[in-house]
Formats: structure tokens, C-alpha cells, sequence
């Protein structure tokens, strides 16, 4: 009794769990794909009508707005966020006296909501109100700090707050890789005569890639799925400039009824995603595979 | 001890309050929230108790009733649809074709709702010829709303035409006064857009356009001239517009930073609340051209089980649609009464306006719905309007690839 306990335990402890996600995010994905494929409007519909859906999708300006943004915000978020917070904590590895007090300073911003993040800005960037009104009172008059409200610019807001809201944390993530290296290989860098830059980019860098992977998996994600700070910084606008596939996907589902349109926006999302996570899941089973 | 007694206490509460319910019962799911609006429905709610009715309050909040449609789904999925739900225009015929609305055909009929609605709104109210919903208020959305002051300092009368409204415009951007008071949201910038197109295309093409969809008038040169003054309008607004709120906007015009706004009538609550007078602080007009936008909001019944609701369902239409609730509620809400025989005289001078041009316009056929309200279209369609609308207005598209875009998107929505 004990030994056949013993053996089926972890299974009957991880059965709910498998069940659950089984159903939750497996099921569902099928349940999306096939809504994705027919023409339901308000309430679901299951007959099937081809690919309708994703025709529509293609020919909207709006989502070619969306997924555009999607690539500008996450590829600068994502290059952004990274070189800030590897600097800062390069900076903070000098063994400054206050690294405390400083390290908490750059992390709070991640204790923060990203509708706290983007109302904040929202003001800082608003020309009556925050930077532009503020050095035009200081007698700059030509001074002109419009992004949040110009159509082309109005994405690289979002770009700018969700970098202020996220380095801190990449630099964690780096301090954290950083302090991990073997202190002995650095010191016979240091005995040789080696520049400090030098050990950086040559040493301790390249044996930092696994923090590397992760800071980008966990802000890619984060990318992909941006959808309150836009709604709290620009609410999408000016007109859909600043659109990504979240809120699109968002729009579709629950202010116009068209809830095929938004399962096919939402079965492209994943694709993004998957393009991501595939790689790097075959890259980590190989690994583990040769070990 | 303390906990046993307590738990027994609230036993005996909750048998004896299902036990006194024996009248007509009503599950009411509204979005109507804010002071003005919870104040006006409680008018309903006291009503409704009067006669003897038990209501149960659903009110879900948030993204202009995109929650409580949202909760609607869940509820209907389920097959526990609410009595008595607050849904408008087509969104009615919409939940109709899911076969889950209610007929009270019955209450509508004896109460000759077909004589005391205006045509064109007890269509809305009719599913298949059977009636389905009831309406409760109108609230006109081509209203131009203008500073008194400013305008007299600036020796500038109401536009009635768009020509005079761009030459006041011009005018008062040379005194340094920001002509036009506008929201940068996509509604708004909708809202703005309606209210042009029906003084450029007239009331039959406002119809063709915005209810037909008919492609010819969509893709015609009046729609360019359209999108053109759309164009002008840009020119009038303040550089800091992008997001900003419809009562922000209202503050501009009231505070005199801003000479007009065009919304619709619930701008006129703004007014009122921070004490301006019409027609000596704040002047109202409709927007240049003839016709008349309505946004009429109403109840649509759901099919639901049981003769205490039921019979809740037939209380509380007749109730909406009674005098005297469409007199008190429009009061509150700042809109008029959808029934004609309801007395003005405790309205003030832009409800009497409102009122009268109702009538006129359903006599000669130019009482339309507004699309930018989502009355006169499904969702899916006016928001591929919208998204054109807004994305001209927010960048230096031109007018002609505006409206190519516009077919474009009309004829991609379905």
C-alpha cells in the first residue's frame, strides 16, 4: 500500500494541476482557433467558414497599425531596457558605499502598476501640463516636447515609460548574474594586468547568457502582452497610433461585438509568441539532452 | 455563541425576505452610474417599489457599458439573463437574432405606445414587428454649445451654415481664443464628424451613408467635402487635445478658454451643475444643417422564466414609457422625453429646443440615428467608421484617401 502510494503520489498531487492547465490554456487555445475560424459576432458561433477572419484581419488598416507597433515598442523596449540595465548595474558592481539606497531607488518603479506608470506619464508628457508647459515657464517658449500627441511619435512614449518602468529590474536580473561570477577568475584577470573593461566585455559578459536569455524572455512577454499601459497613457490614440494587438484584440471582443475578429487577432498574437518561445524551449531541451 | 446566534439571525432574514416577495420582480443590468445618471435611475427604482415591484440592481460600471455587455454575454451564455437589460439601437436587434429577447407586445399596445413615440425611435423598439424594448430618453448629438460672452465680445453670432462657422472660427483664432473646445478621443472625434456630415449631406445622405451603407454615397465627392472640413476643424482645436475628456472640453467652453463645442446633449448637465444659464452663459444651437441626431437609450427585455418576473417585465416597461417617469428621469439626465405628450414646462430652453425640433424633423422625415452613439449601425460597422474618422483627423491623411479607406472598411466589417 505504502510503496504503490509512494509511487503514484506526485502524480495524484500533480493531476489537478495538469488537469487544470490542460483545460485553462490548452482547451481554451483550441476553443479560440475554432471561434477564429467561423463568423461569430456577439455570442459564439461554431460552424465553420473558412478563414474569413483572418482575411478581415489583413485588410485592416488598424491591426497593420497594431502589429507595427507591436515591433517599434518591443524591439526598443526590449534593446532599450536591457543596455540600461546592464549599465546600471555595472555601475552599481563598483562597490559603492550607497548600492543599497540606489538599488532600491531603481527597482521601485516595478512596484508600481503600469496604470499607476502610464497615468504618471501620461502628465509628464502632456504639453499643457508637464515637461513642454513646465521649461516653456521657464522662458524656453519655442520649446517642444509633443510626442504623446503627435501620430508618429506618440508609440515611442509607451516605449519610454515601460523602459523607466522595467530596468530596474534587468538591472536586478544583471546584479544578481553579475555577483554570480567566480570571483577567482576575475582576480587572475586583475593579476594579469587586464583593463576592467576589458574583463567586462571579455569575461564576465559572455558567461552572464543564460541572465541574458532570461531578461529577454521576461520582456518579450511583457511586450506582447502590453495592453494597460497604453490604455493608461494614450488609451490607444491619437486616433489608433499608438494600437497594439492586445488592445485591438481588446476592442474587438468587447466594445464592437465581433468576437471572430477577435479570435483571429488573438491566434496571431500567439503565433508571435510562439515564434519566441519555440526557439528558445528547443534550445533548452537540446541542452539537456546532450548534459 | 455570539457567531451561532448571528447565523440565525440572518437565517430568519433571508426566509422572510424570500417569502415577502409575492409581486412582480425585475433584475435590472444598467451602466448608469455616475451622480447624475444613479440619481435617475433610483427615480425608476422608487417607482418601481410604488407598485408594489421588487428590484434588484445589477449596475456594472466601466468602459461606457463595455463591462456590462460583457456580463450580459456571461449572463445569457449561462441561460440566466438578467429581466430587463439597458441596450440601445441595433445592439437590440442584435441580442433579437440570438433569440433570447422577450415580447411585451402586450404592455405596448395598451399603452398606444405607437401613437405617442415618434416613428423612427419605436422602430428601434420593435423586433420582427413585435415589441421588444423601451425607450427612455432622447438625447440629441448635433448640439454646438458656445461661450455667450465670448461670442458677444467677439461680435460673432450661432453658425447656420459651416461656411459661417469657419469665418467665426478664423476670427476668433486671430483674438487668441481657441475656436473649437475638442476631445482627441475617437468617439468624440466621431461625434464631431456625424454632425458635419449631416450638414454637408443633408439628411437623405446622412441616411444613405451612415444607416444604408450605400457605396456610391460613401465614396461621393460630398463625403470628400466632408472629410475637407474635417480637415478645417483640425485647424481649430488646441494643440493638447489627444485624450483629453468630453467635460474637460465642456470647462473650456464654460471658462471661456474655448468658443465652441459640438456634443451632445448631456454637455448641457455640465453647464447646469456648475450653475451657467442657457441662453445667457452658455448659448446652445443645433450643429449647421437640417436634421436631427438622436441617441435614444432604452431597455431591452429578455426572455425570462416565471411569473413574478414576468410580470415585473410588464410593470417596469410601462413604467419607463409612463409620463411621469419620462417627465422626473430626463429632468436629472438632461435629455427629453421619447413620448411627445410629455409636458415642457418644467424643462428649460434647450430641452424646449430639442423637443420642438423633434417633432419637426420626424414630420419631415430628417429624425436620424446617430452613428457615432452606435444607433444607427452594428458595432463592427461604425467602428470601422470610426477608425477611418479618427485616423484622418489625427494625421495629415487626405480627404480622398480617407474616403477610400472608408469603402474600404465599410465593406471589410462584415
Amino acid at each position: 500500500m505504502s510503496e504503490w502510494l509512494e509511487n503514484h503520489l506526485p502524480k495524484m498531487v500533480l493531476a489537478p494541476s495538469f488537469i487544470a492547465v490542460l483545460v485553462f490554456v490548452y482547451g481554451f487555445i483550441g476553443w479560440t482557433a475554432w471561434v477564429s475560424l467561423t463568423r461569430s459576432k456577439l455570442l459564439p458561433k461554431y460552424e465553420i467558414k473558412g478563414f474569413i477572419q483572418y482575411d478581415r484581419l489583413f485588410a485592416s488598416p488598424r491591426w497593420d497599425t497594431a502589429m507595427n507597433n507591436l515591433f517599434i515598442f518591443g524591439i526598443l523596449f526590449i534593446v532599450i531596457a536591457m543596455i540600461l540595465g546592464l549599465m546600471l548595474a555595472i555601475m552599481l558592481d563598483q562597490k559603492i558605499r550607497t548600492e543599497g539606497v540606489i538599488r532600491t531607488i531603481y527597482l521601485y518603479p516595478m512596484a508600481l502598476s503600469m496604470i499607476v506608470t502610464g497615468t504618471a506619464w501620461k502628465w509628464i508628457l502632456n504639453p499643457g501640463l508637464g515637461i513642454e508647459a513646465t521649461v516653456r515657464g521657464w522662458g524656453f517658449e519655442n520649446f517642444s516636447f509633443d510626442w504623446v500627441v503627435n501620430p508618429d511619435y506618440a508609440i515611442y512614449t509607451i516605449v519610454l515609460a515601460a523602459v523607466w518602468q522595467s530596468s530596474g529590474f534587468v538591472m536586478a536580473l544583471f546584479l544578481a548574474g553579475l555577483r554570480s561570477v567566480d570571483g577567482e577568475i576575475i582576480k587572475a584577470a586583475q593579476v594579469d594586468g587586464i583593463p576592467t573593461w576589458r574583463i567586462y566585455t571579455a569575461i564576465i559578459i559572455p558567461s552572464m547568457a543564460p541572465i541574458f536569455l532570461s531578461a529577454f524572455i521576461v520582456l518579450a512577454h511583457l511586450a506582447i502582452k502590453s495592453f494597460d499601459l497604453v490604455i493608461a497613457l494614450t488609451g490607444g490614440g491619437p486616433g489608433y497610433a499608438t494600437d497594439l494587438p492586445a488592445t485591438y484584440m481588446y476592442t474587438m471582443a468587447f466594445s464592437r461585438g465581433d468576437i471572430g475578429q477577435a479570435a483571429s487577432s488573438a491566434m496571431i498574437m500567439m503565433l508571435v509568441v510562439f515564434t519566441i518561445v519555440v526557439p528558445y524551449l528547443y534550445s533548452e531541451l537540446r541542452s539537456k539532452n546532450d548534459g | 455563541m455570539k457567531m451561532t446566534a448571528f447565523a440565525a439571525v440572518s437565517t430568519i432574514a433571508m426566509i422572510s425576505a424570500t417569502s415577502a416577495i409575492a409581486g412582480p420582480e425585475a433584475e435590472v443590468l444598467h451602466w448608469w452610474t455616475s451622480g447624475g445618471e444613479a440619481k435617475s435611475v433610483a427615480v425608476l427604482q422608487q417607482e418601481f417599489a410604488d407598485n408594489g415591484g421588487t428590484w434588484t440592481d445589477m449596475p456594472v460600471a466601466g468602459g461606457g457599458g463595455d463591462a456590462a455587455m460583457t456580463a450580459l454575454r456571461a449572463r445569457v451564455l449561462s441561460g440566466n439573463a438578467p429581466t430587463a437589460v439597458q441596450l440601445k439601437g441595433p445592439a437590440i436587434q442584435e441580442w433579437y437574432e440570438e433569440g433570447v429577447l422577450a415580447d411585451i407586445s402586450s404592455v405596448a399596445e395598451a399603452e398606444g405606445w405607437a401613437d405617442v413615440l415618434p416613428a423612427s425611435i419605436a422602430g428601434h423598439m420593435q423586433c420582427d414587428g413585435s415589441w421588444c424594448a423601451a425607450p427612455v430618453n432622447v438625447h440629441r448629438v448635433d448640439w454646438i454649445w458656445a461661450n455667450a460672452d465670448v461670442l458677444e465680445a467677439n461680435g460673432i453670432a450661432m453658425p447656420t451654415s459651416w461656411d459661417e462657422f469657419n469665418a467665426a472660427a478664423d476670427k476668433l483664432s486671430a483674438a487668441g481664443i481657441i475656436p473649437l473646445a475638442h476631445g482627441g478621443q475617437a468617439w468624440q472625434d466621431a461625434t464631431v464628424f456625424e454632425a458635419v456630415a449631416l450638414g454637408i449631406l443633408g439628411a437623405d445622405g446622412f441616411h444613405k451613408a451612415f444607416v444604408e451603407l450605400d457605396e456610391a454615397t460613401l465614396t461621393s465627392d460630398a463625403m470628400v467635402a466632408v472629410f475637407d472640413q474635417m480637415r478645417t476643424m483640425r485647424g481649430y482645436v488646441d494643440s493638447n487635445f489627444s485624450g483629453r475628456d468630453w467635460n474637460l472640453a465642456t470647462a473650456m467652453v464654460m471658462n471661456g478658454e474655448a468658443a465652441f463645442q459640438i456634443m451632445g446633449d448631456w454637455a448641457k448637465g455640465e453647464f447646469m451643475a456648475a450653475g451657467k444659464v442657457p441662453g445667457e452663459d452658455f448659448l446652445c444651437a443645433s450643429t449647421p444643417g437640417d436634421g436631427f441626431l438622436y441617441n435614444v437609450d432604452s431597455f431591452a427585455m429578455f426572455d425570462v422564466d416565471g411569473d413574478d418576473k414576468k410580470a415585473g417585465q410588464d410593470l417596469l416597461a410601462k413604467l419607463i414609457v409612463g409620463q411621469s417617469f419620462q417627465e422626473v428621469f430626463n429632468l436629472n439626465k438632461g435629455s427629453i422625453p421619447a413620448r411627445t405628450d410629455v409636458s415642457m414646462d418644467a424643462f428649460d430652453t434647450c430641452a424646449h429646443l430639442s423637443a420642438a425640433d423633434m417633432q419637426a424633423s420626424s414630420d419631415n422625415g430628417s429624425l436620424l440615428p446617430s452613428y457615432a452613439h452606435g444607433m444607427a449601425l452594428r458595432g463592427s460597422q461604425s467602428g470601422a467608421i470610426t477608425d477611418v474618422v479618427t485616423a484622418h483627423f489625427n494625421s495629415d491623411m487626405s480627404s480622398a484617401d480617407a474616403v477610400a479607406q472608408l469603402a474600404q472598411a465599410v465593406a471589410n466589417s462584415y
